[in-house]
Formats: structure tokens, C-alpha cells, sequence
């Protein structure tokens, strides 16, 4: 009983969890004992967290000890560095638009948005990092509470409904997850990534029990990437949100869960790879086309975009049908575009409002380009992104997920996939067809967002077209994250 | 410098787009206008300088660019140029300054306009010049967007429709394409040790594919394409699109759109699978004969003069494919010169019919008529534009049909019968089309229209003036062309390089065109 060894703790890997968390209390008691808290100062606290955050994770990036830390629950590897850094971004793009939405309509300030947030991301950014299911886990549900909260923020009808939504349905998709985490356990003996991967190595005969794990443990993330069929919360939640919100976490979950999904698939998972290419292959086709069709019947420009995301989620899988380094960095490019372009179309979404309330109809969208030139020229860049059109980074990213599944052999699905991008065509185009092609029947101003969101806004249009001209610029980072080790 | 030549004429539209866009509200529509025509002329420039470096004798490719776009995934940005794509550039140059010269009474958003049609050329050239499969699909999906503007900003009343459809088929279309070219990238990988677009290399790994392979991946480049060109079936997009589109719109889809579709056939189906390109020969043949035959019959009976004319290229480009798959070398050099000469003559054909709307605010026939009582100069270049696309002899296209025909009555009897009648049908629709603009009893309100003014002039002038150049002198396109085509026989029907049964028959057109 005696030597029960104590494991080593090495703090550097999860400096930027630390930082994220210890501000995210700091923001709480600000809140709690302030007499009047004001958006400035929680501004200026979950800055220095998600700063502090980053500067460490960068220094992460030329970590040289131990490959896992903390009895190996957490892995300090270029991968988790490289999806701290675009959680981190998304989430200050989050707080940008946050201010955006809250000088709009000061009413629906709530000082716990800035912990909040925080916390979701420390949830995120240990997510991709954990070595370890239990840990992996215990991240999720950070991330996942925290959500829900943010989601039902306002405390108004229709977001406290959709965060019941999310809720109950989240909450199922942890059960999966848990459950496929004892069924692992029980087929390796191990929670702990690299163990399980070793042990599925060195095991041969039936493996039952280590395909139900992870059957389970696929559901469980297909909920958080709202890949169909596990997509049914989507539309909801991403339009009840209030739209800072659905910006940050339908950028930042995503792109959270892929990392966490790449890591137990290509690692944990990788000896049983020929029974999880199926698995992920079937799920890449159904969301693309769920998601390209459902989106096309959208009159609401945030639930078509919802719907949009069931499908750019296919795309990603249809990446990871290549169980390689190449398959995984293809499906990183596309994670950085898509996680850029999100954040674009939700965010003028949001300044797309007159008279206090957001206008997510599509004939409100009527004439933006005469009337709001720079916004619809934005969201033009957004969406033609999103619908894969050179010169965008969501061409590069479209190009370079497909050449992977080719390359894996999956054709058929890259034909599906480059399909249903017609089908997608169809309804990001329509929105264009609307700000330039017609007129509107209700003539209001749109009230131009304050400067600061509006540059966050063309800055990320900005990064979708120079990695639509010049990939090259991130490629080499890319492949040095997408190393996995066990 | 010069070693960057098709860089500098590719880029110097998009360096006017920049432009545009950072003068922003500083530059009036007068300057917008200026600026694009000043533009599209250098480009017209540089793409000359590119005729004067260009060695018709030489073999392959030239004034090839070549450098690591994103080395990851083998993309790269490879240019270059032969003499099926030389004149293809040289009549893009040239036409766009002519559209938007005819462009200069738009009045909506002007600098939004110019950038499109500034954009547009940048994708087109960039078409016609990439050798790498990658950055040529990138170019050609880049057409679409200025394209659909320019249809849905700026065209008829049922413009959204006609540029949601042109936008949409032509995806659907290009899908394949970006498929069959990741497949090729796969197979590159495979056989080279490293994923590459680079076409030259592509050439072999296709040589090495099993035949029936070869054959979908040659359905697919097809399909791509034939949206493009358009080959019926996949035609029904373009009459909408013809007809919505403002007049320089229209202008540049027959002129210059439609011809990246039968470049790409030549440069990519014909190039990577020449054995399927012959085990499909005759479909492609009986496709291209209907296309010739029903778009001259659905021609016919059109009411709206700017849908005739939209469908006479649907005829016109049939007997381009026709003569391209023919696999003789009269056939091949006849289609890539009746790409030119169908660009030229739908485009000054386009560009009456606008000056016409301009004028009487329809494009009904029966609601005009007698109009060569008061605009005589306009009707008259508008049979001089009517017999050029007819094909009377003397004028461009008479050269190209004919190569066309001869070469397609070498190796099949039917299609090349059938293919006449697609030139009798031209003269009746075309001609009895000019009839009931021109002569009959004029309206009254069409009285007082004024003949060309200056600007029109200058629009027109040029390109009337290359329909009589390219049909009294045709050895100034076929000098650069035959060598290339020649090029393409021994590599799709060697056979059919040796016995030279149309030798003859192209220095009797060549003669014939002389007189």
C-alpha cells in the first residue's frame, strides 16, 4: 500500500488551461463582489487569460520534456498547441462580438459571459490535449456546461429553450461517451490513450468489446461536431443562441471535438483502423447530404447556416477517411478555414440588425449590397468560402480534404461530396442573390457595427483569402502538428 | 520581365480590379470606365507581345512558367502556352476591351461592373494558360463568380434565374472535374512517389491507367466540359443565360466562356486519354451532330433575336466538337479555328443585337422591321456579321467549316452530311432573321433611331474588320495552330497523321479563302 508512487507534476503543458481557469475565477469574483461590474474590466480579465494562454501555448510549440505529463493524462504535443491557438483566437473573436452585441442592446449584458467563456475554452483546449479518456471527459463536460449556460445567457424564451435542448441532448451524448469510456477500459485495461492503443495492438481474435467502445465513443463526438444523424440540436441551439455565442461555439466546439476525435481515431484507435474508416466514411456522407439539403428549405439566414454546418462537419470526416498524417492535416487546414469562415458569416449575421433586433431573415438580407456595401462584401467572402469557390481558403480546404479521401481509395464519397457542394452552392448563393440581385420590400438601416467588431470581422475575411492564395503559409505548421505519437 | 509574360497578362486585369477597389468612391463612373478600358488594352498589349515571342516551329509548350504553388499538395503554378491555346488568349484580349467599350452606357454601380468584367478576364486567361490541372480548375471555377454577377447584377428581367442556372451547372459540371483530377493526383502519388496537376506528367500516369478507368475518368473531364461548351444535352442553361446577360455579357460568354469548355476536351480529354477519347468518338460525334442540328431547328422558331443568336452558337459549337473529334487533323485545326471565328462573329453578333435593344427596347422580332430605312450603317454590319457567321466564303468562318467538314467527311460520311445541313440551317435563321429586322414596314416610333454613333464605331470596327482579315487570310491563324494539332493527331490517331487524305483540302480552303 505503501508505494503508491505519486506521479511527477510538471505544470508547462497545461500552463494555458491554468491561465484560462484561474481568470475565469478571477472574472466570477469580480462578478460576485464588484459593486457594479462593468464589460470593460471583465474584458480586461479574460484578456489577460486567453493572452496568457496563448503565449504559453506558443511556447508549448518548442516543448522538449516529457511527451506525456501528469501520469499521463495529458499530452504535450504540436497538435494540442496548434488547436489552443485557433480555440483561443475564436473565443476572443467571441468577446469582440460580445461587446458588438452588448453596445446594441445594453440590456443583455451579463458579466458572467467573460468567465464563462473562458471556461468553455479551457474545456476546449484541454479536450485536445488529454491523453486520457477520464480527463478527456472531464473536459468535455467543462466545455459542454459551460455552453449550455452561455446558451440560455439572456435568460429570454427562446434561448432559455434552446439551451434546454442542448442540454438534454448533450447530456445523452456524454452518456454515450462515458459508456464507450468503460467499454475502452474494458477492452485495454486503460483509459489512458497511448495504452489503449498499445494494448488493441497486441490483442488479436474478437474485438467486440473494443469496437462497441468505440461505436460509443464516435456517437458521443458526432453529437458535439453535430454530424448527422446527431445533428438534430443544431438548428435549434444556433439559432435561439444569442449570436456571439453561436459564433464561438459553433466555430470553437467544432473545431475542440475534431481535435479530441483525431486523437482517440489515429491514436487509441489506430490498430483498428479498417473498423473505423466505415464508420467515420458513413458519417461524413449522410451529414453532407443532410446538411447541404436540409439547408436548402432555410428561410433564416442562422438556422440555414446551422444547417450548413451539419454539412461542412462532412467534409471534415470525409478528411479523416484518410487515416493519415496527410488526412489529418488536410482535415486541420479545414478546421482553420472553417473555424474562420464561422466566425465571418455569424458575425455579420449579428450586425446584420436594425432597431435593437437582429434581422436573420433572407429578405432582410434584400439590397444589403447597396445599402451596407462593406458587410455584404464580407459576408459575400464568407460564403463563397463556405461553398468552396477559389480564391478562399474554403476551396484549398475543400481540395485538400478530398485529395486525401482520394487518396485513401474513398472516390465515391469525394463525388457525393463535390455534389453536394452544388447543392450547397445553391443556398449560400442565394443569400448573395439577395444582397446584390433584389430590392427590399421593407426599407431599414442597418446600424454599421463599431469599428473593433467590424475589423475582427474583415480580418477574418482577410485570413480566408490569403489561405485561399497562399496555403502555403500554414502548410509546414501543419504537418509538423499533425505528428501523432503512441 | 519577359520571362513572365503570361504571368503579366494574366494578373494585369486583376491588377486593374485592385485598383478599382482602392480608389473606391474617389474614382467617378468616368474613371471607372477609363480605367478598365486602359486596362483590358495593355492586356491586349502584353498578350501581342506573346504572339511576337511565340516560335510556331517550336515543339510543346513555351514561355512556360513553372514554381511550387503549395509544394503539400502538389499544386503548381505552371503556365504555358501552344497554338491551340495562343489564339484563344490573343481573341480574349481582344474582346474584352471591345465589351467593355460596348459597356460604356452602363450606368448601375460602374466600378462594381468594370472589376467583374476585370475579374472574368483574369479567370479566362488563367484557363487557357495553366498547365497544372489544379490551378486550371482553380481558374475556371474563379469564372463563375464575375460571371453571375455580371448576369444577375446587371442583366433582363429574369437575370437571378439565368445566373443561378448558369451558376449551378456549371458546378455541377466542374465537380467531375475536380474529381477526376484528385483521382489523377492519387494515381500520380502511386506511380511517381508524389501527388502532382503538373498536365505533362499527367499525360504518362494516365497512359498507365486500365482502360476502363481511363474511360470514366474521360466521361468525366467530359461532362465538365460539355456544361461548358455546351454539348447537348447539357445545353439548357445557356440560352437563359445568352439572354439575360447584359450585351457584354454576352459578348463574353459565346465569345470567349464557351471556348474554354472545347479547349478543355482538347487540352485535357484528348491529351490524357486518347483511347477513350477514341472509343467514345462516335457518341461524341452523334451528341455534337444533334447539338448541331436542333439548336439551328430551335434557332428557327425563336422570336427573341438574342435566344436565335444563343442558339446558333449552340449549333456553331457543335460543329467545333464535331470537328475535334473527328481525330483528323482538317477536323481538329477547323475546330480550334472556328473557336476564334465563333467568337468573333456571335460576338459582333451579340453586340448588334445590344445596340438594337439599346435603340428599340426589344428583342422581339416581330416587334421591329424595317430598320434599315433609318439606321442603314448598323444593319449593314449586321449582315456583314450574318454572313460571316453563316459562313460566306471570304469571311472567317467559311474557312473553319469548311476544314470542319472536310475533315469529318474523311473518316464519317453521315455526320459530315448531317453537318451540312447545320450550315443550311445558319443561312435560314440567320438570314431570315436579318430579313424581318431590316426590311418590312418600320414602326413609327422606331422612326427617329439614330444610326451608330462614334463610340459604336469603335466597338465594332475591329472585330468586323477580323472577320474579313481571318477569311481572306486564314494562314495567320492556322500558321500557329496546324503544328499544335498535328501534334494533337499523332498522340490521340497516330493513323491518321500518315495518311494525309485532307492535305489538300486545307490549302484548297487556305486558296479558296485567298481569292
Amino acid at each position: 500500500v505503501n508505494d503508491i508512487e505519486t506521479p511527477r507534476i510538471v505544470l508547462g503543458p497545461i500552463l494555458p488551461e491554468l491561465f484560462l481557469a484561474g481568470f475565469a475565477v478571477v472574472g466570477l469574483l469580480y462578478e460576485a463582489f464588484a459593486r457594479r461590474a462593468t464589460a470593460t474590466v471583465h474584458l480586461a480579465i479574460a484578456l489577460a487569460g486567453l493572452v496568457g494562454a496563448a503565449v504559453t501555448a506558443l511556447m508549448l510549440w518548442f516543448w522538449v520534456g516529457d511527451a506525456y505529463v501528469l501520469a499521463e493524462t495529458v499530452a504535450a504535443d504540436r497538435f494540442s498547441v496548434l488547436a489552443r491557438l485557433i480555440l483561443l483566437v475564436a473565443a476572443f473573436v467571441g468577446l469582440l462580438y460580445y461587446l458588438e452585441h452588448i453596445r446594441r442592446d445594453p440590456g443583455a449584458f451579463r458579466g458572467e459571459f467573460f468567465p464563462l467563456v473562458l471556461f468553455a475554452t479551457s474545456g476546449m483546449t484541454l479536450i485536445t490535449a488529454a491523453n486520457d479518456l477520464i480527463v478527456m471527459f472531464l473536459a468535455l463536460e467543462l466545455l459542454s456546461l459551460s455552453l449550455y449556460v452561455l446558451t440560455g445567457i439572456t435568460g429570454r424564451r427562446r434561448a432559455n429553450e434552446a439551451a434546454m435542448k442542448y442540454f438534454l441532448l448533450g447530456a445523452f451524448s456524454s452518456a454515450f461517451f462515458l459508456y464507450g469510456i468503460a467499454m475502452a477500459y474494458g477492452a485495454s485495461r486503460s483509459v489512458k490513450i497511448d495504452v489503449i492503443a498499445g494494448a488493441l495492438a497486441g490483442q488479436t481474435g474478437g474485438q467486440a468489446l473494443a469496437l462497441v467502445a468505440l461505436a460509443f465513443l464516435v456517437i458521443g463526438f458526432a453529437f458535439k461536431i453535430s454530424a448527422a444523424p446527431f445533428h438534430m440540436w443544431t438548428p435549434d441551439v444556433y439559432q435561439g443562441a444569442p449570436t456571439p455565442v453561436t459564433a464561438y461555439m459553433s466555430a470553437a466546439t467544432k473545431v475542440a471535438a475534431f481535435f479530441a476525435l483525431i486523437r482517440v481515431l489515429n491514436v487509441a484507435f489506430q490498430p483498428l483502423t479498417w473498423d473505423w474508416t466505415p464508420l467515420v466514411y458513413g458519417l461524413a456522407a449522410i451529414s453532407i447530404v443532410v446538411g447541404s439539403v436540409l439547408a436548402v428549405a432555410q428561410t433564416d439566414v442562422k438556422r440555414m447556416l446551422a444547417y450548413s454546418s451539419v454539412a461542412q462537419a462532412g467534409f471534415v470526416l470525409t478528411g479523416l477517411t484518410s487515416p493519415d498524417s496527410v488526412g489529418i492535416s488536410a482535415t486541420m487546414f479545414y478546421l482553420v478555414a472553417y473555424a474562420a469562415m464561422t466566425l465571418g458569416s455569424f458575425g455579420i449575421v449579428m450586425f446584420v440588425a436594425a432597431g435593437g433586433r437582429e434581422r436573420t431573415q433572407l429578405s432582410d438580407y434584400a439590397g444589403l449590397g447597396r445599402r451596407s456595401p462593406v458587410l455584404a462584401a464580407l459576408m459575400a467572402i464568407f460564403l463563397l468560402s463556405l461553398a468552396g469557390i477559389p480564391p478562399t481558403a474554403g476551396f484549398i480546404a475543400k481540395v485538400g480534404v478530398f485529395s486525401a479521401a482520394i487518396g485513401a481509395g474513398n472516390w465515391p464519397l469525394v463525388l457525393l461530396g463535390v455534389l453536394a457542394s452544388v447543392v450547397a452552392a445553391f443556398f449560400y448563393l442565394r443569400v448573395l442573390v439577395y444582397m446584390y440581385m433584389r430590392e427590399p420590400e421593407e426599407e431599414f438601416d442597418v446600424e454599421p457595427p463599431a469599428a473593433l467588431a467590424n475589423v475582427a470581422a474583415a480580418a477574418l475575411a482577410v485570413v480566408v483569402l490569403v489561405l485561399g492564395v497562399f496555403p502555403g503559409l500554414i502548410t509546414d505548421f501543419l504537418r509538423e502538428a499533425a505528428i501523432l505519437r503512441w | 520581365v519577359t520571362d513572365r509574360l503570361l504571368t503579366l497578362t494574366t494578373l494585369l486585369p486583376l491588377a486593374g480590379l485592385v485598383l478599382l477597389l482602392v480608389g473606391g468612391r474617389a474614382l467617378n463612373d468616368r474613371a471607372a470606365r477609363v480605367v478598365a478600358l486602359a486596362v483590358t488594352l495593355a492586356t491586349f498589349g502584353l498578350s501581342l507581345a506573346i504572339l511576337g515571342r511565340f516560335d510556331t516551329a517550336a515543339e510543346g509548350f513555351q514561355l512556360v512558367e513553372e514554381a511550387w504553388w503549395v509544394e503539400g499538395v502538389g499544386l503548381k503554378y505552371l503556365m504555358g502556352i501552344d497554338g491551340i491555346s495562343l489564339w484563344l488568349v490573343i481573341l480574349t484580349t481582344f474582346l474584352f476591351p471591345v465589351a467593355v467599350l460596348a459597356s460604356w452606357n452602363v450606368k448601375k454601380d460602374v466600378r462594381m461592373y468594370m472589376g467583374a468584367m476585370l475579374a472574368l478576364e483574369t479567370a479566362v486567361l488563367g484557363s487557357f494558360l495553366a498547365l497544372d490541372m489544379l490551378l486550371f480548375f482553380l481558374f475556371f471555377e474563379a469564372i463563375l463568380v464575375p460571371m453571375y454577377l455580371l448576369i444577375g447584377g446587371w442583366g433582363g428581367a429574369n437575370r437571378v434565374y439565368a445566373a443561378v442556372k448558369f451558376f449551378l451547372f456549371t458546378m455541377a459540371g466542374s465537380a467531375f472535374l475536380l474529381v477526376a483530377s484528385l483521382f489523377l493526383w492519387a494515381r500520380a502519388t502511386g506511380e511517381l512517389g508524389r501527388g502532382t496537376f503538373d498536365l505533362r506528367e499527367l499525360v504518362g500516369v494516365a497512359a498507365a491507367l486500365p482502360p476502363t478507368t481511363g474511360r470514366w475518368l474521360f466521361v468525366a473531364l467530359f461532362v465538365a466540359f460539355a456544361v461548358k461548351v455546351p454539348i447537348f444535352p447539357l445545353h439548357t442553361w445557356l440560352p437563359d443565360a445568352h439572354t439575360e446577360a447584359p450585351t457584354a455579357g454576352s459578348v463574353l460568354l459565346a465569345g470567349v466562356l464557351l471556348k474554354v469548355g472545347t479547349y478543355g476536351l482538347i487540352r485535357f480529354n484528348l491529351s490524357l486519354f486518347p483511347d477513350a477519347a477514341e472509343y467514345f468518338r462516335t457518341a461524341v460525334g452523334i451528341l455534337a451532330v444533334i447539338g448541331i442540328v436542333y439548336g439551328g431547328a430551335v434557332a428557327l422558331i425563336q422570336t427573341d433575336v438574342k435566344r436565335l443568336v444563343a442558339y446558333s452558337s449552340v449549333s456553331h459549337l457543335g460543329f467545333v466538337v464535331l470537328g475535334i473529334f473527328a481525330f483528323t487533323q482538317q477536323g481538329i485545326t477547323g475546330g480550334v479555328l472556328q473557336m476564334v471565328n465563333h467568337g468573333l462573329a456571335t460576338g459582333a453578333l451579340f453586340l448588334l443585337v445590344g445596340m438594337l435593344y439599346e435603340r428599340t427596347h426589344t428583342r422581339d422580332l416581330s416587334q421591329m422591321g424595317g430598320l434599315a430605312q433609318v439606321m442603314p450603317w448598323l444593319l449593314g454590319a449586321y449582315l456583314f456579321a450574318v454572313f460571316a457567321s453563316v459562313g460566306l466564303p471570304g469571311l472567317n468562318s467559311f474557312v473553319g467549316e469548311f476544314l470542319v467538314i472536310v475533315g469529318v467527311f474523311a473518316v464519317n460520311h453521315w455526320f459530315g452530311s448531317i453537318a451540312v445541313v447545320g450550315v443550311v440551317l445558319a443561312a435560314v435563321y440567320l438570314l431570315w432573321s436579318y430579313q424581318r429586322v431590316a426590311y418590312g414596314p418600320i414602326r413609327d416610333e422606331h422612326r427617329d433611331l439614330p444610326d451608330v454613333s462614334a463610340r459604336e464605331v469603335a466597338v465594332l470596327a475591329p472585330v468586323l474588320a477580323l472577320l474579313l482579315v481571318f477569311g481572306v487570310y486564314p494562314r495567320i491563324l492556322t500558321g500557329a495552330i496546324d503544328p499544335a494539332t498535328e501534334r494533337v493527331i499523332r498522340h490521340v490517331a497516330p493513323a491518321q497523321v500518315t495518311t494525309d487524305v485532307g492535305g489538300a483540302a486545307v490549302a484548297l480552303a487556305h486558296g479558296e479563302g485567298g481569292e
